[in-house]
């Protein structure tokens, strides 16, 4: 089976309300180490993003997601503007022009969507960021993929990776961001970009499930 | 959360409408993007400078936007860095042919948003230089955090550089003179009393009525430790010293010195700390040559004071006595 336009769209959709129902809780982790704004911003990032779907939800899927992207790094701000702007911005780009698209497809667009935001954040593994939610995930998804496993069993396996790179983050020092100014007592917190990435990959694995 | 706001996802854009209303002499305010302009942009022929950074800071940075200041601010979210497309607007609403300098605080977000807008504004053809400001000395390990914060220099930055702009210097003479003034200034911020965010209606962080957080950051990060109270001089000194031992300062240098109001600060503390700040520094020989006292770049309603030191030349304190009339500062005009 193959992923749809649609099933992109519902994903987009999906997350937007996966936000609205935790704009809070993201805030609070990010007010325990950050500035408390990464809920927020976020919540007002996707709400302009599901006032701006309608006017692309006839074109493909690099469109779609290139659309997301550029909404996002207008409304966001932050640190969270930027990197999760490119994450869109960029698997809209290596997707292209394409209505419906492969797992392989999507795998290569979050490998690069991370690509993007090591790049931009100049964060390694461990840094305590988003990237120790992805990095893992990545990984989960191409493995599964390698291995064969059927598409929604891969989503869910990369998902499963996500919490758990998510979870490893408490431990960590931070290293990037607001957090890093704490030094050790960033430990012992969750890192909240970490979060709000794997409630992104936990969206998609419940969205295309069936795919 | 008691505050004087209607709703909390209102606060920027009625702020901004009250500059506007306040200060149609000075700038021009453009919405959706927001960003704030001096009156009579583009200067044709003078550098821009735009800077720009979370709300709750005020007045900077939209009160310092105006004649021997800066050209333009984006006011981002209250503590939120604002986003690429406005500073690429505003970066085009002040280029007056001879390029544009970002002044940018050293925090992930700002910096990060300020890059993709300066690459925008280039692929449109506008000459950009960007200078990060990071002279907070608060921060002591800068190898493994997102290195030293941007605080009260960004004000005497802007304050001097609007200056050399304003005599018609080319964007590498701005630019080389921004990162000449982040070289020779050190801050250092210590807070009494937390701040509220407007849209999460709680303090940022938790300080009991008999501690202090020395070394905080303009968002109310953390700073090196959180200690028992003490008086104003013993405080002061606990500012002064980090910052005078960093770059260092040393006997017969000259110095502008700035004591900030956090917000909640009020005047008649700040110049008990300016008393003693003096003090100490002439026991080092170091002569407070210009000073500025006030709340410029504040943190909310945040109760605590912060401390920059700058270590000018002649050509700096110039530059410094330029007129400037914006609605946060103004002397000469």
């Amino acid at each position: 089976m193959t992923i749809q336009r649609d099933d992109v769209l519902n994903w987009v959709r999906e997350y937007a309300q996966v936000i609205e129902d935790n704009h809070e809780m993201l805030t609070e982790l990010d007010r325990e180490i950050g500035d408390a704004d990464h809920g927020a911003n976020m919540r007002r990032g996707f709400k302009a993003v599901l006032e701006k779907l309608p006017t692309v939800e006839d074109k493909d899927i690099g469109t779609i997601l290139k659309t997301v992207g550029m909404t996002l790094l207008s409304k966001v701000g932050g640190a969270g503007g930027p990197l999760y702007s490119t994450i869109f911005m960029k698997a809209g780009m290596t997707i292209g022009a394409k209505m419906e698209m492969e797992l392989s497809d999507w795998a290569q667009a979050l490998e690069a969507g991370i690509a993007g935001v090591a790049t931009l954040g100049k964060a390694q593994l461990n840094d305590k960021t988003m990237l120790d939610a992805l990095y893992p995930a990545l990984d989960a998804l191409k493995q599964a993929i390698a291995d064969g496993v059927p598409t929604g069993d891969a989503l869910k396996r990369s998902a499963e990776a996500a919490h758990q790179g998510m979870l490893a983050t408490v431990p960590l020092m931070a290293r990037k961001g607001r957090a890093s100014y704490l030094g050790e007592r960033s430990i012992g917190h969750q890192d909240p970009g970490a979060t709000s990435t794997t409630l992104l990959l936990e969206s998609v694995a419940r969205i295309w499930a069936d795919c | 959360m008691k505050k004087l706001i209607n709703k909390p996802e209102d606060v920027v854009k009625e702020e901004l409408k009250g500059i506007e209303l306040a200060h149609a002499d000075l700038v021009k305010v453009y919405y959706d993007p927001d960003f704030i302009v001096r009156a009579d942009a583009p200067v044709q022929g003078k550098v821009g400078l735009v800077s720009g950074g979370g709300s709750g800071h005020e007045p900077m940075h939209g009160g310092f936007v105006g004649k021997g200041m800066l050209d333009a601010a984006c006011p981002g979210a209250v503590f939120t860095s604002p986003t690429p497309d406005q500073m690429l607007e505003a970066t085009k609403a002040v280029d007056g042919g001879a390029g544009v300098l970002h002044i940018v605080k050293n925090y992930t977000g700002d910096v990060m948003n300020f890059e993709m807008a300066a690459d925008m504004a280039r692929a449109e053809g506008i000459e950009v230089e960007s200078v990060i400001v990071d002279d907070d000395v608060a921060v002591e390990d800068s190898t493994w955090t997102a290195g030293r914060r941007g605080v009260g220099l960004t004000v005497l930055m802007e304050k001097i550089v609007g200056a050399a702009a304003e005599e018609g210097r080319s964007l590498k003479e701005c630019a080389d003179l921004a990162r000449k003034i982040n070289g020779q200034g050190r801050s250092m911020g210590m807070a009494l009393t937390s701040c509220t965010v407007p849209h999460v209606g709680k303090p940022s962080f938790d300080l009991p009525e008999d501690e202090m957080e020395i070394g905080i950051g303009i968002h109310g990060e953390p700073g090196r430790h959180r200690i028992p109270l003490e008086p104003a001089d013993k405080i002061t000194e606990m500012l002064i010293e980090p910052i005078v031992t960093d770059l260092p300062y040393k006997e017969g240098d000259e110095v502008v010195l700035f004591v900030n109001s956090m917000g909640g600060t009020p005047l008649i503390e700040l110049y008990i700390v300016y008393a003693k700040a003096v003090e100490l520094l002439a026991a080092k020989g170091i002569k407070v040559v210009r000073h500025l006292i006030g709340p410029y770049i504040t943190s909310l309603e945040m109760a605590g004071t912060s401390i920059t030191l700058l270590k000018v030349d002649e050509e700096m304190l110039k530059l410094w006595d330029a007129p400037v009339k914006t609605a946060g500062m103004r002397w000469g005009i």
